[in-house]
């Protein structure tokens, strides 16, 4: 595959302080990607080193196959659109959009039917005139985007461009933001310490711990499948159940302390398979509650529920099973004819053994 | 109306205070130049002679169009080089030592006023540091005489008195400019250089338009540094004031030109303040 862009073993320090640790990442045309990982995990510094504001200290940057070692960002093909929205203050709307076209040399004519046609694209229509301090948040969202775009860049870069909006606000633009990526073409990179956020929008999702790379995958890769113990608690919930693997005639098996045993399938570890002490994942929404007249599910434990929150569609309860020392959390849709459970009550729990997935080594749930 | 009379109260003694401090002087100076004397019988009937005489003579006038263009140069010295150094302050020092940093700055008013003036005296004089200094390296062969007793040496003092007052309201407006904003210029294909000249530069000129202002408007009415280092050629209004009211004995004529040059100030002051509502609009 040629990538658009490509990282490998970029490396930045900030005196002693390790920012980046040996980043390999290669990133394909018209891909929407997303940087996602915890508040201080170096997201930010990653884009800004793919931008141009940051030198690294060791490896390498090449977009559209060229080194990007000592170009500044003036002269990059990749444009920003900053946290901040960092939108001209002594400029109108219009004069935003076109600060970067005044190089293009193009005639008036053409240029405000660009900085019209825009702004168009991210609804503001008719907004050229105003001053920009006369703008909300997500409108100043809007100008950041439109006066990027304009420029038709190869790379678009968003450092957390929706964290500053309210609620309902930022579920529009992430709608927005996804249709105009299909429409426009241009490849997408989105810094984001929001899972969800990462999980709607991007075709596929770096996750950062610490200055590194843990993994690189697509949303539902990662959320099947997460390499680590670390990613499959960032991304959704997970209960972690310890026991062991053991091998037997038909293949690996869970033994899992207080719920039984259960087959395992290659697919279910990041890693090779193998005998020993190992932790168990599962998703609250492969546990699920059987309710009496039911048949027993074939793999079932008993216990009791510790607590409850009750979302309206959803209910998530929290389930002390007997011989298992942290209650697990489990979501049920709230169906007609099905009761709630009060915390209290008796609960009987079955779950899906082909959604565990197995980390090697005993961990401390 | 409990409140405003609260605030009225709470006022009240600052404002009694700037009242006959400050109106009652001037509401004094403005009756005298309507005034007119002679010699020792001052004539209170109330005319506009003074005025004819200030704008027909053109002695004074001379002296009104001199001192607004030596305030004019000191502005522009003062403010073209005050500009880097609040930049630098701004921009390149660690932020922990910016404080020292002005702190240094305001170091020059530690000194009174007349002390650096003399000193001024002392460092440009026909014998002066600068001359003996130059004549000793071998750079001159004779004493320079136009640093001081002209206009020149009247800029130079003045410049340098002013430096902090011009350097401070600079700085803040640079203080105040988001640092993104400077990224997202070079994002968009500008330049360092040209970066300075489509943003940084009109983001920090409110902050230039209070240093010309208050650079300007109290170097029109100064008369130490004139009299101590401008010569005959370096004189400017206030001199002349001065001497109408003390050596002529002639107080009305000097209440008339104060008040011109109070009324030429607030002319050039107003429009520097409309340039500067032009350069806030846009800005909250
Ligand atoms: N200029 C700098 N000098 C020193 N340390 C820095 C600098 N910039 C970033 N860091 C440090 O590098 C680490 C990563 O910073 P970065 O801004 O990339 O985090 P982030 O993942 O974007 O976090 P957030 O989600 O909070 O924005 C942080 O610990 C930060 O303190
Ligand atoms: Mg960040």
């Amino acid at each position: 595959m040629s990538a658009l862009i490509a990282l490998s073993g970029a490396q930045k320090y900030f005196g002693a302080y390790h920012a980046l640790r040996d980043i390999d990442l290669e990133i394909g045309e018209g891909e929407f990607f997303s940087l996602l990982g915890p508040s201080g995990c170096g997201k930010t510094t990653l884009l800004r080193a793919i931008a141009g504001f940051e030198a690294l200290d060791g490896g390498s940057v090449h977009i559209d196959g060229h080194d990007m070692a000592g170009v500044p960002a003036n002269r990059r093909p990749t444009n920003m659109v900053f946290q901040s929205y960092a939108i001209f203050p002594h400029l109108s709307v219009a004069e935003n959009v076109a600060f970067g076209l005044r190089k293009r040399g193009l005639d008036a004519k053409t240029q405000a039917e660009k900085v019209g046609g825009a702004l168009e694209m991210v609804g503001l229509g008719g907004y050229g005139a105003r001053a920009a301090h006369a703008l909300s948040g997500g409108q100043r969202q809007r100008v950041a985007l439109a006066r990027a775009l304009v420029l038709e860049p190869k790379v678009l870069l968003l450092d957390e461009p929706l964290s500053a909006l309210d609620r309902k606000m930022r579920e529009q633009m992430q709608g927005e933001l996804r249709r105009l990526q299909r429409h426009v073409g241009i490849t997408f990179i989105l810094v984001t310490h929001d899972q969800e956020e990462a999980l709607i929008m991007s075709d596929r999702i770096a996750v950062m711990f610490d200055g590194g790379i843990t993994q690189i995958d697509s949303p539902e890769g990662l959320y099947r499948r997460p390499a680590s113990r670390e990613v499959g608690a960032f991304i959704g919930q997970m209960n972690f159940l310890s026991g062991q693997v053991r091998s037997g005639s038909e293949g690996f098996v869970a033994q899992i302390h207080g719920l039984g045993h259960a087959p395992l399938a290659a697919d279910q570890s990041a890693e090779p398979l193998v005998a020993g002490q190992a932790t168990f994942g599962m998703r609250p929404e492969s546990l699920s509650l059987v309710f009496d007249g039911q048949a027993r599910a074939a793999s079932e434990a008993a216990g009791r529920v510790a607590d409850r929150a009750y979302y309206g569609d959803m209910t998530y309860y929290e389930v002390a099973l007997d011989g298992v020392a942290e209650p697990v959390t489990l979501s049920m849709k709230n169906m007609v004819g099905q009761p709630v459970l009060s915390v209290g009550d008796a609960a009987r729990v079955a779950w899906d053994p082909r959604a565990l997935i197995v980390f090697s080594g005993a961990g401390d749930a | 109306m409990k409140d405003s009379a609260r605030g009225l109260a709470l006022v009240s003694p600052t404002a009694l205070y700037a009242l006959a401090m400050l109106v009652a002087p001037m509401a004094a100076i403005v009756l005298f130049s309507f005034w007119t004397q002679d010699y020792l019988t001052l004539d209170t009937t109330l005319t506009f002679d003074n005025y004819r005489e200030a704008v027909t003579d053109p002695i004074y006038g001379q002296l009104m169009v001199r001192s607004l263009y030596i305030s004019g140069i000191v502005t522009a010295v003062t403010v073209v080089l005050a500009f880097p150094i609040a930049y630098y302050i701004s921009f390149h020092v660690a932020p922990e030592r910016k404080a020292l940093w002005i702190f240094l700055v305001t170091i020059p008013f530690w000194t009174s006023y007349l002390i650096r003036v003399f000193l001024w005296k002392v460092i440009l004089g026909f014998n002066g540091v600068l001359n003996t200094s130059l004549l000793g390296l071998g750079i001159i062969d004779a004493p320079l005489t136009f640093i001081l007793y002209n206009l020149n040496a009247v800029v130079i003092t003045l410049a340098h008195a002013f430096a902090p007052f011009a350097i401070l309201p600079i700085f803040v407006v640079l203080e105040r400019i988001d640092r993104s904003l400077l990224e997202a210029a070079q994002d968009l294909g500008e330049t360092a250089l040209t970066t300075f000249w489509r943003v940084t530069l009109p983001l920090a000129m409110p902050g230039v338009i209070a240093a010309v202002l208050i650079v300007f408007i109290p170097t029109v009415g100064d008369y130490i540094t004139p009299r101590l280092v401008g010569g005959p050629g370096g004189l400017m209004i206030a001199n002349m004031i001065q001497t109408q009211f003390l050596r002529l004995n002639n107080a009305p004529m000097g209440a008339t030109l104060a008040v011109l040059a109070m009324v030429c100030v607030t002319v050039i002051a107003l429009v520097f303040l409309w340039l500067n509502r032009r350069f806030l609009r846009g800005r909250n």
